[in-house]
């Protein structure tokens, strides 16, 4: 790596510390709860590595001991991580030029809900390989580590502990969502949009039955589409 | 043995829709729509990602817990304080309420 790589590289492991903070408790809950429910840790461990999805791992691991068959689970995790064809279709416009295939399918690995956030409301217009590639490195290295630390160390931990990490990922969001939507009415109107509509889904997924999986699928295109037909001008910025 | 396939089928379906389009998209420019459109993704994925999923966030804490950690994180957030300082912000709110009701 040349000297401007590697800064690059450096500021994406910095830009990525928030997340690296947010993904250890989850981890080490994925664990935790994987354990209980009697997975093996080999397994469990396998899919921090290999799947690298933690709304896909917890449910799947549910899903596991329910009984599902393997087709529903395949599907439930499809359906769940669809919605990072959107993110990774967003990313593809804002990388740097001349990056080729083989980088794009590295850092296509590593786009999660919470490294995309990152990535798309960094203030430069066009994103470095080498950036991305860090915030990437030291998320999946959490993500990893805590899962390990759930299998192996965290076990004893005291219950009111545990209750207090799942909000690590939400005040994330929320951090990265309230300073634009304090100064930008089109990001304000959309993101309230997305709130409604997923919400609105979500309920009535639970009353009638059908899976919640495609909610924050339909809410993200809707709110978008509606936000960039009636934000025709001056939406255009990131 | 088994169960090594359905994680390894369970990482395919996942990576796929990330790789596509990263791969595919590559030096296509696309229409001003769909670019606005884009745009305004994160603002919508993000809307959706914490609601309502962040009421039930806290476990075992319950909704008020989560409401608390959630608030205190948006004031931190509001007045621009570093991310970092936002999600052990978000944390210790939840953690504070646990403690009075757990």
């Amino acid at each position: 790596m040349t000297k401007s790589s590697a800064h690059k590289f450096w500021g994406g492991i910095k830009a990525g510390l928030p997340v690296a903070i947010g993904y250890i408790p989850i981890a080490i809950a994925f664990g935790l709860l994987s354990k209980a429910l009697g997975i093996p840790n080999y397994i469990s461990a396998l899919m921090s590595l290999i799947i690298y999805a933690g709304a896909s791992q917890f449910i799947g691991v549910n899903l596991l001991v329910a009984g599902a068959s393997f087709g529903e689970i395949i599907i439930a995790t499809f359906l769940l991580n669809l919605r990072h064809f959107l993110m990774t279709g967003t990313l593809s416009q804002r990388l740097e030029e001349n990056v080729s295939g083989p980088w794009r399918a590295l850092l296509a690995f590593g786009v999660t809900d919470e490294t995309f956030s990152i990535s798309a409301l960094n203030k430069e217009e066009t994103l470095s390989k080498h950036f991305i590639l860090g915030l990437n490195t030291i998320a999946f290295a959490a993500w990893n580590a805590g899962t390990w630390l759930g299998l192996f160390v965290a076990t004893g931990l005291p219950e009111v502990v545990k209750a207090s990490m799942g909000i690590a990922l939400y005040a994330m969001f929320i951090g990265l969502l309230v300073p634009h939507i304090k100064k930008e009415k089109p990001a304000l109107v959309v993101s309230v949009l997305a709130v409604f509509i997923n919400s609105a889904s979500y309920y009535l997924s639970i009353m009638f039955g059908f899976s919640g999986g495609w909610g924050i699928i339909i809410a993200t295109v809707a709110s978008a589409a509606i936000g960039a037909h009636i934000f025709a001008k001056g939406g255009e910025q990131a | 043995m088994n169960i090594v396939y359905l994680i390894a089928a369970m990482a395919l379906v996942t990576y796929i829709p990330r790789m596509l389009p990263m791969v595919l998209l590559k030096n296509v420019s696309l229409p001003a729509y769909i670019r606005r459109f884009m745009g305004f993704i994160p603002y919508a994925a993000l809307g959706a990602l914490i609601f309502p999923g962040v009421l039930t966030s806290a476990g075992t804490g319950g909704i008020e817990s989560a409401v608390a950690g959630a608030l205190l994180a948006a004031v931190l957030a509001w007045f621009e304080f570093n991310l970092i300082l936002v999600v052990l912000g978000g944390i210790a709110g939840t953690f504070l309420m646990n403690m009075m009701l757990i």
